[in-house]
This record gives structure tokens, sequence and C-alpha cells, in this order.
């Protein structure tokens, strides 16, 4: 059973990344568009939280809504004018839109609900399952273990795909 | 009221749904990387998700979760370098208008 707060929240969360995903892909300003991408990102790290995972919400606050969002406005203030409108949709792309969007949504659903490892647990009883919450002390053992379950080796790859990414970034924007 | 795995799976999925709308109908790039954020954050949701409610000691989908956060980063850096490079040349941003890979 799982606190009345709890629910309220995860409606007032769900309602709010649903409605600010629709309109991040419907809005004809692409600076509006980036802004409702904001607040579904944002919602997805209260998910996070709620599910107990405070790092993880930290990092996608951190990470996504503030530095990937800084580059989408970056770029979306470089590359158009202010009052920009996207042009209106070609009927048949629109049509092409919503035909592959609704039937993945039904294949999706069904295939949701007809999974088998709907077992009913609530959030509370996971959580007490999952025993206390992870601390960093955990994660961090995690990241530069070698053994199994810890992640020495993606963490480097991920060090040396991001230099990879600093200087592919800075050769492909650089001016001849 | 209980809070089963089904909740949260639902919003994902609509989540989902949203970025292919939008990856199919937009025409300028940034707008479709937007809907690509959308998508793959409605992944990492999911790997939480399972994580969560299918194997609660163990930290494995947020492990995924914070790899996928950390490339997705590097890719948004250099898809945002290409599209400002595709602006320089022809003076918009939209896929209709790129008909060859080198200018």
């Amino acid at each position: 059973m799982d606190s009345v707060g709890n629910v309220i929240l995860y409606f007032v969360v769900a309602i709010a990344m649903v409605v600010s995903a629709f309109m991040a892909v419907t809005t004809t300003k692409i600076l509006r568009a980036a802004t409702y991408l904001l607040f579904s990102l944002i919602c997805t790290a209260i998910f996070y939280f709620q599910m107990g995972y405070q790092f993880l919400g930290a990092v996608q606050l951190a990470v996504y809504a503030g530095g990937i969002m800084v580059l989408f406005v970056f770029a979306i203030i470089l590359t158009h004018k202010p009052n920009d409108k996207t042009a209106p949709l070609a009927a048949h792309r629109q049509f092409v839109g919503i035909s592959a969007s609704v039937i993945g949504a039904v294949l999706l659903i069904l295939a949701l609900f007809k999974m088998p490892l709907a077992k009913g647990l609530s959030l509370s009883q996971v959580i007490e399952i999952g025993g206390p919450t992870l601390t960093m002390h955990d994660i961090g053992i995690a990241l530069v273990g070698s053994e199994k379950f810890q992640y020495l080796l993606p963490f480097e790859a991920v060090s040396v795909l991001l230099l990879a990414c600093i200087i592919g970034g800075v050769v492909i924007a650089r001016k001849k | 009221m209980d809070i089963s795995i089904l909740w949260y799976l639902v919003p994902s999925v609509i989540l989902f749904i949203c970025g292919v709308y939008g990856f199919l109908t937009r025409k300028n790039m940034i707008a479709m990387l937007i809907s690509l954020e959308l998508m793959l954050n409605s992944a990492d949701l999911n790997f939480v998700i399972f994580n969560r409610y299918l194997f609660p000691g163990s930290m494995e989908g947020m492990m995924f979760t914070l790899f996928a956060i950390a490339i997705a980063a590097a890719e948004t850096a250099i898809a945002i370098a290409l599209i400002i490079n595709i602006y320089r040349a022809i003076g918009n941003t939209n896929v209709t208008d790129i008909k060859e890979m080198k200018f």
C-alpha cells in the first residue's frame, strides 16, 4: 500500500510528463519545443527520485536538464531567427507520423498488458525488498571495481569516448 | 492504491510514441534531435523501472542508465556541431535540403 502523497505525486508528475512530451513534438516554435523537452526531462528525474535512485536523479538533472539543454538552446539560437515558425505539415507526412505512432502505441500497450511480469508489487514493497537506499559508496565501488557487476572497463571507455567527442566537436565546428 | 510496474511503464510508452511521431513529422534537424532525446529518455526510464521492480536488490539497470546518459551527452554534442556546420554551409537546418554528404 503506497501513501496517498506518493500517489498524488505520481499523477501530477506523470500528467506533466506526458503533456510536455506531446507539446514538445507538436509546438511550432522550436525554442518552446526545447523548453517542453526540459520539463519532460525534469519529470523523469522526479520519477527517479521517487523510485529511490537519488544519484541517478541528480545526474539526470545535472547532465540532461542542465548540460544537454544548454547545448540545445545554444544551437537553436545560433541557427534560428527569433519568431521563426516551422512550416505547416504536408498531409502525407502527418498521415505517416500519426499512423506509425498509433500502430506503435497499440502494439506496445498490448504487449505491456499481456506481459507476465506484472506481479502486482507496489512501490513501497519493492523499496522495502531492495533494502536501504543506495549510498554513494556503493555506486563508487561499482563504478571503479573490476569484479562481477562492477564497471571499470565501461567507465574508462566512456572517458575515452568523451575525449573523442571533444576533439571531434572541435574539428567539425572549427572555421576553415 | 498501489503504484505497480504498469503505472510507470505507461507514461514511458507515451513518451516513446511522442518521440516517434516527432521524428517522423519534423523537418528541422534540431527538432528531430529533440524527438530522439525523448525516445532515449523513455528507454532510460524503462531500464530503471525494470531494475526497481524486478530486481530490487541490484543496481545494474541504474548503471546502464548512467552510462546511457553519458553517451547521450556525447552524441548530442557531436550532432549539434554537425548541425551548426550544415547551417553554415546551406543556410538552414532542414533535412529535405541536404542533398550531398560533403560541401
